[in-house]
């Protein structure tokens, strides 16, 4: 490919070779890079499609033999009993009142944390806060699970003594930490929206002798409402899919629709990963439950996103 | 409009008004950088004694001294780098939003000090509004844009007659009557800026500053704003930054001269005023060679 440039090189006034238009090589690498790119692409939808396929056809299973009216209307959750019933509304309520105390606990924590570390934090606090948050966001499910089962509950006991407690196991605190442990994502998320929210805005509004409060809550966070509502679904889906902290904390036991936080009670995904070990037998019927509770919960993070973007949508005030 | 309070609004966040104004600081002329053109004709709205801006040890402009004066329209002059938006920044304080940010010198606006312990940064920006190169209006309605400033400022009064007379100052409500709900991003650029400037109106501030407000525009919405400059003259002391020689020509009524000096060393640009003086003045028979040059064509 050189022949084509070593006479330009060889003397002043000497006449400049003919260059080609056409490619002086294959270029194979570039192929090679936008193929592999493609394939990684198309792997990561083959997975997801594959996941929805194994959860889908254990349920299908399932729903022969069980109604589908059953699992969703009846109100007692028994599936391993000698006379087993199927309605799904127990756990469902103890996923509900987890993502709910989850979210009184993260947003409003999360998101005063996001608007200090956005408007009011000086470059300095923000260079230690937010590493720190980052940190945060990737303690084990574990640990804070052993937190709250050693320390969040029996500090509730002792704070709030007159609530009717029995056992070590609360739905309610399980929650709580669910809360904690999103709190980091809720404000990281929500504080680079807030901080993409252009300059040009702050100052429109301090000029027009709005104070820090002022700018903030009507200029910055509404242009940033998006990515507020962005984080906290995003912190609503991992509420209704930790596992590890509510199998500690509010136990696996107790399917019994309840909806006293102060009571152990079983979610969703503690019944899965209470239930999923090695000792459950492929192809019964309590082997297709956690499929099919698995496909609902699937159905719930999924409606919760779609919901979320038409949200987005609906309240986003588009800046440019 | 209502009467306006032009003298007797103190920049103190306190309601007390400063009854006794600080002593009327006596003009340096001494210094031969800014002979004042015409003192004691008009109200001095603003007094620069040797203001000087720093951007942490970088010194951006240096003991700048010229007066301000009440309904004019000053245009801040120069290439670029010469320190004249930080100079106007100055005036209400947004350089307090850039934290490495420090002024030096004295700055009196109407006898009190912009700088002084008891003002208030919030109070002096209701007083002196601001209009920005990029028009930046909120990602809101053209109403509740305008209605931004007087609910900022608890102002009494029926909101819709106050978007609508701040609208019909900026020349601005024929075209948009009709979609006042309408989201601001909707708007052309020139139409954008109009808003910005009716948003600004809609406080009643005492002061415009305008930073640049025609740099984005096309020539026929900059030949509105003009026009609009010299209607609110009318009402309001205005200072405007530009770049471009022909438009300080056409609307102000002094025109100040700012040019950068190189440190070679640090290779930091620090402004300074080479000549303020009378619009005409300035533009047929500049008293420096450096503004000759200037609005000559010959240099920057």
């Amino acid at each position: 490919m050189s022949h084509a440039y070593e006479l330009v090189v060889s003397g002043v006034g000497a006449p400049r070779p003919r260059r080609t238009l056409e490619a002086t090589s294959p270029r194979r690498g570039e192929k090679v890079v936008q193929a592999s790119l493609a394939a990684c692409a198309v792997l990561s939808v083959l997975v997801t499609t594959a996941i929805v396929v194994s959860l889908l056809t254990p349920t299908i299973g399932f729903f022969r033999e069980v109604s589908i009216v059953e699992f969703l209307t009846s109100t007692t959750w028994a599936p391993a009993f000698a006379r087993p019933s199927f309605g799904v509304w127990p756990i469902v309520v103890g996923t509900l009142m987890v993502v709910f105390f989850a979210l009184i606990v993260a947003i409003p924590i999360g998101l005063a944390c996001a608007v200090y570390l956005s408007e009011y934090a000086s470059r300095r606090v923000r260079g230690v806060v937010k590493p720190v948050l980052e940190v945060l966001e990737g303690i084990p499910t574990v640990a804070t699970g052993l937190f709250a089962f050693f320390f969040l509950t029996p500090l509730a006991k002792q704070i709030l003594p007159f609530l009717p407690w029995q056992g070590p196991f609360s739905i309610g605190v399980a929650g709580v930490a669910v809360g904690l442990l999103i709190v980091p994502l809720v404000s990281s998320v929500s504080d680079d929206a807030m901080r993409s929210v252009p300059a040009g805005l702050r100052e429109g509004a301090y000029a027009l002798g709005a104070n820090k409060l002022r700018v903030t809550t009507r200029v910055v966070f509404p242009a940033a409402i998006s990515g507020v509502v962005a984080a906290v679904v995003l912190g609503t889906s991992r509420a209704i899919g930790e596992t590890m902290v509510v199998l500690i904390a509010a136990g696996a036991g107790n399917p019994n629709l309840s909806f006293d936080p102060t009571k152990g009670i079983q979610t969703m995904t503690a019944y899965i990963g209470g239930r999923a070990t090695g000792d459950i037998a492929m192809g019964t019927i309590v082997y297709d439950t956690i499929f099919a509770v698995g496909t609902l919960l699937f159905i719930m993070t999924l409606s919760m996103n779609m919901l979320a973007i038409r949200l987005v949508r609906r309240f986003r005030e588009v800046y440019e | 409009m209502p009467s306006r309070q032009t003298t007797n609004e103190t920049l103190s966040s306190t309601d007390r008004r400063v009854a006794a104004l600080a002593p009327g600081p006596p003009v340096n002329i001494a210094t031969g950088q800014a002979a004042d053109p015409g003192a004691g004709e008009r109200e001095v709205t603003f007094r620069l004694e040797g203001v000087s801006v720093r951007y942490g040890e970088a010194l951006a402009v240096k003991d700048v001294t010229m007066d301000i004066h009440h309904k004019d329209i000053t245009a801040l002059i120069g290439p670029s780098g010469c320190g004249k938006s930080t100079l106007l920044r100055c005036l209400n304080r947004m350089n307090d939003l850039i934290p490495s940010a420090r002024v030096s010198g004295r700055l009196w606006y109407h006898g009190e000090d912009v700088y002084g312990p008891k003002v208030d940064p919030v109070q002096v920006r209701k007083l002196i509004g601001m209009v920005f190169q990029k028009p930046n209006p909120f990602p809101k309605s053209i109403y509740d844009n305008v209605a931004f400033g007087p609910r900022t400022t608890g102002m009494k009064g029926d909101m819709d007659e106050i978007v609508e007379r701040a609208l019909r100052s900026a020349a601005l409500w024929d075209e948009v009557k009709d979609r006042l709900k309408e989201n601001a991003y909707g708007m052309s650029g020139g139409q954008q800026q109009r808003l910005c400037i009716a948003r600004c109106i809609a406080t009643e501030p005492d002061v415009i500053l305008m930073d640049e407000p025609c740099s984005a525009l096309d020539p026929i919405s900059t030949a509105r704003i003009e026009d609009l400059m010299h209607e609110l003259k009318e009402q309001y002391t205005i200072v405007i930054v530009t770049h471009n020689m022909q438009q300080a020509a056409r609307v102000s009524d002094r025109t100040a001269f700012f040019t950068a000096e190189v440190d070679e060393a640090t290779d930091v640009r620090t402004g300074v005023l080479v000549e303020y003086d009378r619009t005409e003045k300035v533009f047929s028979n500049p008293g420096d060679e450096r503004t000759e040059n200037y609005v000559t064509g010959r240099f920057g």
